[in-house]
């Protein structure tokens, strides 16, 4: 058993890595800056959505899509009890899918296809709908995705999307010198070093962000390297690069020097790219944290997981530069995080590990007796401070210049307030927000 | 093919419905749910979820207790989180996949009321109706279970049916109560924006009560039928403030029920004006057009409301065709911004905002 300070807190020294807190009833956060389905989904260019469910699930992507600008982009059949009763979920399906795209004025080149746990449930027979989809709209690229957040044996619907949104890439002949940077919801930092060493090692990076349009998209393909920094893109990277036969290359973003130097070396070994002067990043690192340590001093800070999936990580390089780091919001451990959570147990055993969605969570106290500085957008609505960080998804953080850009961040969160309020109940960081 | 919207989002649904009708009384709503209701309410169905602390959680469902039928686990789940925080009561509503899977919300509730010693009740939906059909049937529920008999005092109202989705902006239900005192009555509820359990539970006192959304009906219905209380359906707006005033004065002393939003208006034949959205406040607002300018309007109702709320004339609506096929002849159109699309290029869209369709959206200007 855990020994808890609250039944929604633990102390970094009670943590078990593979079950932080017992699941019970969730509590959802006014804090909707996390990437959905709809967002991500439509990064491919030209593609279009469409999501086959009953209103109430469909009320929260449809109206994601018109907040983002995309209802253009964005299709609803709509499943109702008389379906589940008599047998015809298969059916309106196909034919609502077929319907909808007969009226749009243009047929677009790629449909993200969306059932839900229903279609699980029911036993509906996709793959019957998708021959009969490709049989009648044969220009049409079917992407098969998913929203069954009920199925959590498989691939949750955002792995699964980062997956099977890759599926049109054909195979072609590989660009040796061509890199893609696949399955993050933002490029890479423009003063993220990798650049700078691909650039030098006579390679191009491109990546889903930069296709203008779906012939772009397509022409992904040809990239020699795939690259992906965030986890839940791991496995649907990885599939795509063993698909093609391409290299594949995991580089999580993290924030220990010794890992991201194993990585820039995993890259030099892969590319044959120059590597940096480690050193001479290590102390342009050190000078930022300092800098922002020298402003922030003995404050307390609170790091989300909706910020970084790293969030331990973030937690453990603060404090190993003096910050004072007391709360960390987070549900579940990350497996990449298994020792940042061990040095954390050993170094500060009295962090605070809190639930995000505990039923508790609804009524505790977001007032602190001390300003607070937040990483990311919970945490700041948790600990009720405008000083935040305000990032999502890991942002476009990586490597050495991923340190410093944090650095930078924080002392910007600290010097100036935001309106948290007006901020953190906005859908999808980094999208067209209308609201 | 009217499953399939190419470009009009969908309304509220029905759980939205019964957690906006609930949020106010004090008790912990439940949704028997894997993900997302929750998040798509409180995101974009309920205005009021980032400044007070209402009790709604999700039971965050998995495939194998969906499957094998753990409902240990809900119960168990519930009653911690109700002793943790003792709410006034518990409702559970639910998603898709526990109907399908014909979870037994009776004895679920049962054992929650016992173990947990606080009363628990189930608000039938499915997530396939709309919110009217989940927050009428949450008001009914309370209507069912905590309104006590009481002698009743003349010259009180309850005003049944209110919440953001259908009166997201605050001025709607100041309208409301100041419409009641002008019109001679006293206002001892409101269900649910602005009263707690305990007004709510003297409902029964009152002499005639208010319908002023189509969420409010059920509610009523349940009063009529345990107290004979009689109730007036409509909306105040502008000129036919006036006569539901005195369908109000007329109900009192007669004991009838009167439906003037659907009563005082003409049929409107050929449908060129048209009113677009929840059928009370909008009969309502096409009677006092039809009064202020002498010309029918066409109530185009999109909601499952009882087709007993409209008047001859007017089109329920099933899905985008049907609106479509209704305003076809329309010139002028009355309706949230998000149906200019479903309007005849040449009509005149006067905006009418409606949380329930548009969600936050509706406050973009």
């Amino acid at each position: 058993m855990l020994k808890r300070i609250g039944p929604s807190v633990v102390r970094a020294a009670d943590a078990c890595s593979t079950s932080l807190f017992t699941p019970k009833l969730e509590f959802n956060p006014p804090v909707h800056e996390p990437w959905n389905i709809v967002h991500l989904g439509l990064l491919v260019p030209e593609a279009h959505q469409v999501y086959v469910c009953a209103i109430n699930c469909m009320r929260g992507v449809v109206l994601t899509a018109q907040e983002m600008g995309a209802a253009d982009r964005f299709s609803c059949v709509i499943l109702k009890e008389e379906d589940i009763v008599r047998g015809t979920v298969e059916e309106v399906t196909l034919e609502g899918i077929t319907d909808v795209l007969n009226k749009l004025p243009e047929l677009p080149p790629c449909v993200q296809v969306f059932p839900v746990c229903t279609h699980h449930f029911l036993g509906i027979n996709m793959a019957h709908i998708y021959r009969e989809l490709e049989q009648r709209f044969p220009s049409v690229d079917f992407v098969r995705a998913f929203m069954d957040p009920i199925m959590n044996s498989r691939l949750s619907p955002d792995q699964r999307l980062r997956r099977v949104m890759y599926d049109p890439l054909p195979p072609c002949e590989a660009d040796e010198k061509l890199v893609a940077h696949l399955g993050s919801d933002f490029s890479l930092s423009a003063s993220c070093e990798l650049r700078a060493l691909l650039a030098d090692g006579g390679y191009r990076l491109t990546d889903l962000q930069s296709c203008a349009d779906y012939a772009a998209f397509k022409a992904l393909a040809q990239a020699g390297t795939f690259v992906a920094t965030y986890p839940n893109a791991l496995r649907g990277i990885e599939h795509l690069a063993h698909r093609l036969s391409r290299r594949f290359l995991y580089l999580p973003s993290c924030f220990g020097y010794d890992e991201i130097e194993a990585q820039h070396r995993q890259v030099a070994e892969a590319l044959g790219t120059p590597q940096p002067d480690y050193a001479a990043e290590v102390a342009r690192c050190e000078e930022a944290l300092a800098a922002t340590h020298a402003e922030i001093a003995s404050a307390p800070i609170a790091i989300d997981m909706a910020a970084h999936p790293r969030p331990l990580g973030i937690a453990r390089l603060l404090l190993e530069h003096g910050f004072n780091v007391t709360e960390v919001y987070l549900d579940v451990v990350n497996p990449e995080e298994a020792d940042a959570l061990e040095w954390l147990k050993e170094h500060a055993p009295e962090l605070q590990l809190s639930s995000i969605g505990l039923p508790e969570l609804r009524v505790a106290s977001r007032e602190r007796e001390e300003r607070t500085l937040a990483i990311g957008p919970k945490a700041a609505w948790f600990t009720g401070t405008g000083n935040f960080v305000n990032i999502v998804e890991g942002g476009n953080l990586w490597g050495f210049a991923g340190i410093r850009e944090l650095a930078g961040l924080m002392r910007d969160a600290w010097a100036t307030e935001k309106d948290t309020r007006d901020i953190v109940p906005r859908k999808g960081l980094g999208c067209v927000s209308c609201v | 093919m009217n499953r399939s919207n190419r470009i009009l989002p969908v309304y509220a649904g029905d759980v939205s419905g019964c957690c906006s009708a609930l949020f106010e009384l004090g008790g912990m709503t439940v949704i028997h749910d894997p993900s997302g209701c929750n998040s798509t309410y409180n995101t974009h169905d309920e205005t009021r979820w980032y400044d007070h602390d209402s009790l709604i959680f999700i039971t965050a469902l998995r495939e194998r207790d969906a499957i094998l039928g753990n409902d240990e686990k809900v119960v168990r789940d519930v009653v911690d989180a109700a002793r943790e925080l003792r709410p006034r009561f518990i409702a559970i509503t639910n998603s898709p996949i526990p109907f399908i899977a014909g979870t037994d919300f009776a004895a679920l509730c049962k054992l929650i009321e016992q173990q947990a010693g606080i009363p628990c009740f189930y608000v039938r939906s499915n997530g396939m109706h709309d919110y009217s059909v989940g927050a009428g049937g949450a008001l009914a529920a309370i209507a069912e279970r905590f309104v006590e008999p009481a002698a009743v005092q003349l010259g009180t109202l309850n005003l049944l049916g209110v919440t953001p989705l259908d009166f997201c902006r605050d001025e709607q239900v100041s309208d409301l109560h100041r419409f009641v005192r002008e019109a001679g009555f006293e206002e001892l509820s409101c269900w649910a924006m602005g009263s707690d359990l305990d007004e709510l539970a003297q409902a029964a006192k009152a002499q005639v009560n208010l319908v002023v959304s189509a969420t409010g009906l059920p509610a009523a219905r349940v009063l009529r039928e345990r107290f004979g209380t009689p109730y007036v359906v409509g909306a105040p707006v502008g000129a036919f403030s006036a006569q539901l005033a005195e369908a109000l004065r007329q109900a009192a002393s007669t004991g009838a029920c009167l439906w003037p939003c659907r009563d005082g208006r003409t049929p409107a034949a050929d449908g060129t004006h048209c009113v677009v959205g929840e059928p009370v406040s909008a009969g309502s607002l096409a009677a006092a057009r039809e009064l202020q300018e002498g010309v029918p309007y066409r109530v185009v109702c999109p909601l499952e409301a009882p087709r007993e709320l409209l008047a001859s004339g007017d089109a329920l609506a099933d899905g985008e065709e049907e609106v479509e096929a209704a305003l076809a002849q329309a010139t002028l159109v009355i309706a949230d911004k998000l149906y200019e699309t479903a309007c005849p290029p040449t009509a005149e869209l006067i905006v009418r905002p409606h949380l329930a369709f548009s969600g936050r959206y509706a406050f973009v200007e």
